[in-house]
């Protein structure tokens, strides 16, 4: 479905219909804005604020400079790009709290299911590691076992809970600053009720609560799945609670967050926390630039960093340094498809990467997970000595591996291969370390980060690396591809430490 | 209240929407059908099924010469009605019966097993719930809340143990107590956590082998939710193999559209939608009826 191909990637079909032509006309600019309307409608983007946008956006494309322009394709996804990460804000994630007061006092609101009990205990976590010291107080007085589950994820970040009688909200809210004073906390979150905006009587009980506690600030906590029902819901919490600023959960699952676009048109508030896990340190500043792309289905670059860095262990990164100094081994491989595996499968890396999609099409690359498993079973029927050492893999140890495994004898061969293609490459690193060079050496390293960094253009020479190869090599590229980010990110400093002393 | 009450209360929002196109002029043309269009993509139906949708409808109306917006009404709700998939077996109905419930979280899966379990136990049928939901805090606390006001026993165990064995364990005690239905509630999960995915599939096969009732999936989802909810859809029923869905928190919202499009595209059956925070606005789901509430039937004449 065309949901999952990236907004570059349609523009691209559209302009490509008009090569040729010398200059873009009005209505080759309609076409381009009628795949933006989709796009942010397919992210859940609401149909109103779509609108708006695509007005906005299309007069500036008409920009006589656009049009002549040698790349219009660019030009247009720049502006969108730019007038989206303009509208969603500022990446001022500050809790605007009163230096005369203690205890500060923040509140969550939402509907319920959001996440706002959840969002509580992560926001604690946040305040802790920042040498407040919070106090969690559980307002959510109906839903069953609420204030239970705040006590556990409280007692697990040693963050006190304060329960009440659990029956009267907007008394237990109260009752919490007291708490707060008497154990020298100076900060109360306050988790309420998850409410519909339509039900009067649970919007005066947050309206009760709001003035009973006076709070600093007030956090709509919005699920980053909802559709285009947000304005309706955003509105009426502003205009009947009037929050301050919006967190928004879920957000590690694949959903775009058209959501966030509609609740800054609709009521101006700030994102100021973006949710991305069910651990507490997953609560994270609001980025507006990635927020853009993911919504334009530009792939989250910084997203797949992250997730590498997040599941790379100590260990990875000895790998990592001994794979450099003494070369690929299969077992080496091994760990990057089971790295590939962990991080969703060769599908969702794929999806995340802009611009892959299209290169793995016009490959006419068939790239499964399945693949990655003939991989595994074939790498695991290799004995020790091969695995360390697969130069000695001659064609009777390959006919032993083929029927261990149950693949051809080609397959192994193909697999043989590229493991010496990736060698091949640490192989390069390896003599321009060895070579003593260091600024050549530290030079290389930064590119290799500029490319996973910064822009999804500069990402082309990972991608190039990706159409380079064949059919099942795909996902071991990408497996490079990702241990280049991680490593000079973080291996940095070791590098140059160790280059140094070869001098 | 009747059902048809509250349906129509819950899907107020999209009806005054629709209603307001159905209202103008009466008459009609092009600008007609762009306002359909947009009211159904606005209602979280997707773009796609909101085109196809409309394209159909534009032809029905040219073939049977309907010129009269409210001669369309009818039209519409047949057409969307024809969207959602047949019902053949209602779980909570033919026993026995053992039902899992799956969803992201929030969705509200706990919830709707509490409502489920009370209409049963009600009804005299001899139910028991199972918590598979060792994984967030006070999950089974919730859920021994909603036992103890419906009277129906709760099996699980400590947060933290493999959800699967305590699938075993609820149906080991079922048969032994010959249990009419059995509800187990899972963890909520992310559709994109492959790790949290292949836990869920060993609990659904470890259930599906050993239970001898027939076992039916259920995926709980939000109706508040939008275009991803297909997704959301798409990959828990390549996970698990999907029998039906229950649409919650179907009040208060515009939508519901999203529930079109995931029957419609995946081919399951709605079991039941909640259109309310009561006991009772747990419902039985019915396409024609549900849709008519959805595009205002019988209203501004």
């Amino acid at each position: 479905m065309a949901v999952f191909s990236s907004l570059s990637d349609r523009l691209q079909d559209t302009f490509d219909k008009l090569r040729g032509k010398g200059k873009l006309t009005e209505d080759d600019i309609n076409a381009a804005m009628r795949e933006i309307r989709l796009a942010l409608l397919e992210a859940d983007v609401n149909y109103r604020v779509v609108r708006d946008f695509v007005n906005a956006c299309k007069e500036k494309c008409l920009d006589a400079e656009v049009l002549d322009s040698l790349n219009p394709t660019q030009n247009v996804v720049r502006i969108v790009l730019d007038q989206l990460t303009e509208l969603l804000g500022t990446t001022d994630s500050g809790l605007v709290l009163a230096q005369n007061r203690t205890p500060n006092v923040i509140m969550l609101v939402g509907l319920q299911g959001s996440g706002k009990t959840t969002a509580a205990s992560k926001l604690a976590y946040l305040l802790k590691g920042q040498k407040h010291k919070p106090l969690l107080a559980a307002c959510d007085t109906h839903r069953p076992a609420a204030a239970d589950q705040l006590e556990t994820l409280g007692n697990e970040i040693g963050v006190p809970v304060y329960r009440g009688d659990g029956k009267d909200a907007v008394k237990v809210a109260r009752e919490s600053i007291q708490a707060a004073v008497d154990s020298m906390c100076d900060i109360v979150i306050v988790d309420t009720a998850g409410r519909l905006q339509v039900d009067e009587e649970m919007m005066q009980e947050a309206v009760d609560i709001k003035n009973a506690v006076k709070p600093d600030q007030i956090l709509m906590v919005v699920d980053a799945m909802t559709g285009q029902d947000i304005v309706n819901v955003v509105s009426e919490f502003a205009e009947r609670v009037d929050f301050d600023g919006v967190i928004m959960s879920k957000l590690d699952g694949d959903a775009r967050g058209g959501g966030a676009l509609s609740v800054r048109a609709v009521t101006g508030k700030p994102i100021k926390f973006v949710s991305m896990g069910e651990k507490p340190d997953s609560l994270e500043v609001f980025h507006p630039d990635r927020m853009a792309k993911r919504i334009l289905g530009m792939g989250d670059v910084y997203g797949i960093i992250e997730q590498a860095e997040k599941i790379s262990s100590e260990k990875d990164l000895e790998d990592a340094q001994r794979m450099l100094t003494q070369g690929f081994t299969m077992d080496d491989m091994l760990s990057q498809m089971q790295q590939i595996r962990k991080m969703g499968g060769v599908k969702k890396l794929i999806g995340m990467r802009p611009g892959m999609e299209r290169a793995a099409q016009q490959q006419g690359a068939n790239v499964s997970d399945s693949q990655l498993t003939l991989i595994e079973s074939m790498i695991h029927s290799m004995t020790k000595e091969e695995r360390r050492n697969p130069r000695i893999i001659d064609g009777r140890r390959r006919r032993r591996i083929a029927a261990g495994s149950g693949r051809t004898v080609q397959e192994v061969n193909q697999l043989y291969k590229q493991w010496e293609q990736m060698d091949k490459m640490m192989g390069s690193v390896r003599s321009l370390m060895g070579s003593g060079n260091a600024r050549k050496t530290s030079r290389m390293m930064k590119n290799m980060m500029r490319n996973m960094g910064a822009t999804p253009g500069d990402l082309a020479k990972m991608q190039q690396q990706m159409a380079a190869m064949q059919g099942g090599d795909y996902s071991a590229a990408a497996a490079t591809a990702l241990k280049e980010a991680r490593q000079p990110a973080k291996k940095k400093r070791p590098h140059k430490k160790g280059t140094k002393k070869r001098h | 209240m009747g059902l048809k009450d509250r349906l129509k209360r819950g899907l107020s929002r999209s009806r005054e929407a629709l209603n307001e196109i159905f209202y103008m002029g009466g008459e009609v043309d092009d600008s007609f059908w762009d306002d359909l269009e947009d009211t159904l993509v606005m209602g979280d139906m997707g773009a796609e099924v909101a085109m196809s949708v409309t394209d159909d409808l534009r032809e029905q109306a040219a073939r049977e010469n309907l010129t009269r917006a409210r001669q369309l009404r009818e039209a519409l709700a047949k057409r969307l009605a024809g969207e959602f998939a047949p019902n053949e077996r209602d779980p909570f109905r033919s026993l026995p019966s053992l039902v899992l419930f799956v969803g992201i979280n929030g969705a509200g899966k706990t919830t709707t097993v509490g409502k489920i379990a009370n209409r049963a136990k009600s009804d005299g049928i001899r139910t028991l719930i199972g918590g598979a939901d060792t994984f967030r805090a006070a999950a089974i606390e919730q859920l021994d809340v909603w036992g103890q006001r419906s009277g129906v026993e709760v099996v699980t165990r400590k947060r933290g143990a493999d959800p699967a064995s305590v699938c075993y364990d609820v149906i080991e005690q079922a048969e032994r107590e010959g249990s009419e239905l059995v509800l187990i509630d899972t963890a909520g999960r992310l559709h994109t956590s492959p790790e949290l995915m292949r836990e869920l599939q060993k609990v659904v096969n470890v259930t599906r082998k050993r239970s001898q009732m027939p076992v039916s999936v259920v995926l709980v989802i939000d109706a508040t939710t939008g275009q991803n909810g297909l997704n959301q859809a798409k990959e828990f029923n390549e996970a698990l193999d999907l029998d039906g869905l229950i649409v919650t928190k179907l009040d208060g919202t515009a939508k519901g559209g999203i529930a079109v499009a995931i029957s419609h595209e995946l081919k399951l059956p709605i079991y039941r939608i909640g259109v309310g925070e009561g006991i009772d606005d747990l419902q039985p789901f019915d396409a024609l009826e549900f849709s008519r509430a959805l595009v205002g039937e019988n209203e501004g004449k």
